[in-house]
């Protein structure tokens, strides 16, 4: 099977830095999967997601979506293959939760997926559980809402990639769990779904697939199971974790040794 | 998804657009009339619709039959008040793109500086007697003032896709103290006529204005709001960030380029025949935006008719407040804008918990 989104090699020097901030990171993302960044703060998962989002210029190396380099892409085909949802969701003027919503649907304009526009917002919103705010302005939203609110935005783009830069960051246990189960339904049809986590657990109950990264450079890449061990997470992290089998459903948890 | 899909409801706020544009064409239609009928020769609104419908060869037997009447309302009233629409509608434009691009409500080109780097240009091809391209001079020098001022607060003033309202203010000091002292400059240098001409630059008036001057205007503030209604879309995603904007197929450099340049297109027609007339561009988009929301198409469709309103009523109140004077227009809409702006000002001070 070919990756959907691939990064070759990606390194990132910034301006007028002498080193990189990534260095020869690779990641291969798969129709069908979701794949989880991980690492402590620092560790370059936000610089690779930017690179891999087209907002970043890698230094050296390649990200290739479909096989085709990202860089030589229309930024409105682009838009139509794949959505990113950004950690900063500020919005500058006081637009509706709708009208967020609908923008989702701007790269589809004068095509014939024009016609699924109200029904793609209607269900977005439906997923992300704000249809009660839909007449709402943003700024009169709590952050946890404004996460939501972009969120379907992303989701009315009806991509079959998506990227997510810690959805989860600004949510409460119930609508954590509600992104989650959102990423694997997408993936289970058949998108692929990249996502920046910060959560340990999540991402080995939720992730088909790890990678771990840490000082700018990928760690480990594969299975959650295999990539988060306890060693490899004390290693990285620099804190000691048990990692044991959840006594119902086998999942490894990772709890801090305290 | 199994949920039952649900249309998101109206907001009501498309009923309100339609209700705001009717009433704003209405009150401009008003407000018109009136306007050529006021003044030292008084007409009565039956005879000015009279004339103009007899200036379009249809005869109604309204208009009175002094050749008179004829000359003050087609050669002298309705060339001013038809500058004055223009040059309204170009600045309320201006003021929607320039918020659109810089993030912030609290952009206009008077408040920025634009209007005073075009005034700049225009009276710096006065001053040193530059005739290039001909009765196209003045507006061409005004347009290459204000690019530059635009641009120089653009790249100034951002960072990350945003302008935080202190940045965007000082930097507005900044370019009008250099246009101010570039003006004063001007001023020293120039001959009596040009100081005049400079002098009224600075305080913005529509007197004097010619059908020869609209042949310029009306084609500039077309194209410039033609431009505008194109991108306006475009400009709903730069709400959402330059990096979200991307993620949805716009190509951000390349809006960026055609705003600035329309911006530095419609002040220059603004600037050009009638000065400085600020804070329209501050004022109308932000009533506008009370009213029907922050969506730029529609916002466009007010603001165009608000702006021309705006000025369309400071015009009459400048001809007629005293009798016998011509009070400069930039004053008036000052006296207006300034206090609204300090509203605004606190407003958002309040709202943000600081200067953010």
């Amino acid at each position: 099977m070919t990756p959907r989104l691939e990064a070759f090699g990606v390194t990132v020097v910034p301006d007028g830095a002498r080193h990189p901030i990534l260095s020869e990171a690779s990641l291969q993302v798969f129709a069908g999967e979701v794949h989880a960044l991980v690492g402590p703060n620092g560790a370059g998962k936000s610089t690779l997601f930017g690179v891999i989002a087209g907002d970043t210029a890698a230094t050296a190396g390649e990200v290739r979506l479909d096989g085709r380099s990202l860089g030589g892409i229309r930024p409105l085909d682009l838009a139509r293959e794949r959505a990113v949802l950004l950690q900063q969701n500020a919005v500058s003027f006081p637009f509706t939760v709708s009208q967020i919503v609908e923008m989702g649907r701007t790269p589809w304009a004068r095509t014939p997926q024009e016609d699924e526009d109200a029904e793609a917002v209607a269900s977005a919103m439906a997923a992300t559980d704000i249809q009660v705010l839909a007449a709402r302005t943003i700024p009169s939203l709590s952050g946890g809402e404004r996460a939501r609110a972009a969120l379907a935005r992303v989701l009315a783009q009806r991509t079959d990639i998506l990227l997510l830069d810690e959805p989860t960051a600004a949510l409460d246990l119930r609508h954590q769990e509600d992104v989650l189960a959102i990423a694997r339904r997408r993936a289970a049809e058949g998108a692929a779904v990249a996502i920046v986590l910060h959560d340990l657990n999540a991402a080995l109950s939720s992730a088909d697939r790890v990678t771990l990264l840490s000082g700018g450079r990928v760690v480990a890449s594969g299975v959650p199971a295999d990539v988060l061990t306890a060693a490899a997470i004390e290693e990285v992290y620099g804190q000691a974790v048990d990692v044991f089998p959840h006594p119902v459903t086998g999942v490894p948890l990772v709890v801090p040794r305290r | 998804m199994s949920e039952v899909v649900v249309p998101t409801p109206a907001t009501g706020r498309t009923s309100r657009f339609v209700v705001l544009t009717i009433g704003l064409m209405l009150a401009l239609i008003v407000t018109v009339v009136v306007s050529l009928g006021t003044g030292q020769y008084p007409l009565s609104p039956a005879e000015v619709v009279g004339v103009l419908l007899r200036a379009f060869g249809i005869d109604t037997g309204w208009a009175p039959d002094a050749a008179t009447a004829d000359g003050v309302v087609l050669g002298i009233r309705l060339p001013r008040i038809v500058l004055g629409l223009l040059v309204g509608a170009a600045l309320a434009v201006s003021g929607v793109l320039m918020q659109a691009i810089f993030g912030n409500p609290l952009a206009d080109a008077g408040v920025v500086g634009v209007s005073s780097g075009a005034a700049l240009g225009a009276a710096a091809s006065l001053t040193f007697g530059i005739a290039a391209f001909g009765m196209w001079t003045t507006p061409a020098w005004a347009f290459v003032g204000g690019l530059a001022a635009v641009m120089t607060v653009y790249l100034v003033s951002r960072s990350g896709g945003r302008t935080e309202v202190v940045t965007l203010l000082l930097t507005g000091i900044a370019v009008n103290a250099i246009a101010g002292a570039g003006l004063a400059f001007m001023t020293f240098l120039g001959t009596t006529s040009t100081r005049e001409q400079i002098v009224f630059w600075q305080l913005g008036s529509l007197n004097g204005a010619l059908w020869q001057n609209i042949v310029i205007v009306f084609p500039l503030v077309m194209v410039g709001t033609i431009i505008a209604f194109a991108v306006s879309r475009r400009l709903d995603l730069f709400a959402l960030g330059e990096r979200t904007a991307r993620h949805l197929g716009v190509r951000v450099e390349l809006l960026r380029v055609v705003v600035i340049i329309t911006v530095a297109l419609l002040v220059c027609a603004a600037v050009a025949f009638a000065g400085i007339i600020g804070f329209v561009g501050l004022v109308v988009p932000h009533l506008m935006r009370m009213a029907i929301g922050p969506a730029h198409l529609p916002l466009m469709v007010t603001s165009v008719l608000g702006g021309a309103l705006l000025i369309a009523v400071a015009d009459l109140v400048a001809r007629t407040a005293v009798p016998m004077a011509d009070l400069p227009i930039g004053m008036l809409t000052a006296l207006v804008g300034g206090p609204f702006f300090l509203w605004l000002l606190v407003r958002t001070r309040r709202r943000s918990g600081g200067w953010g």
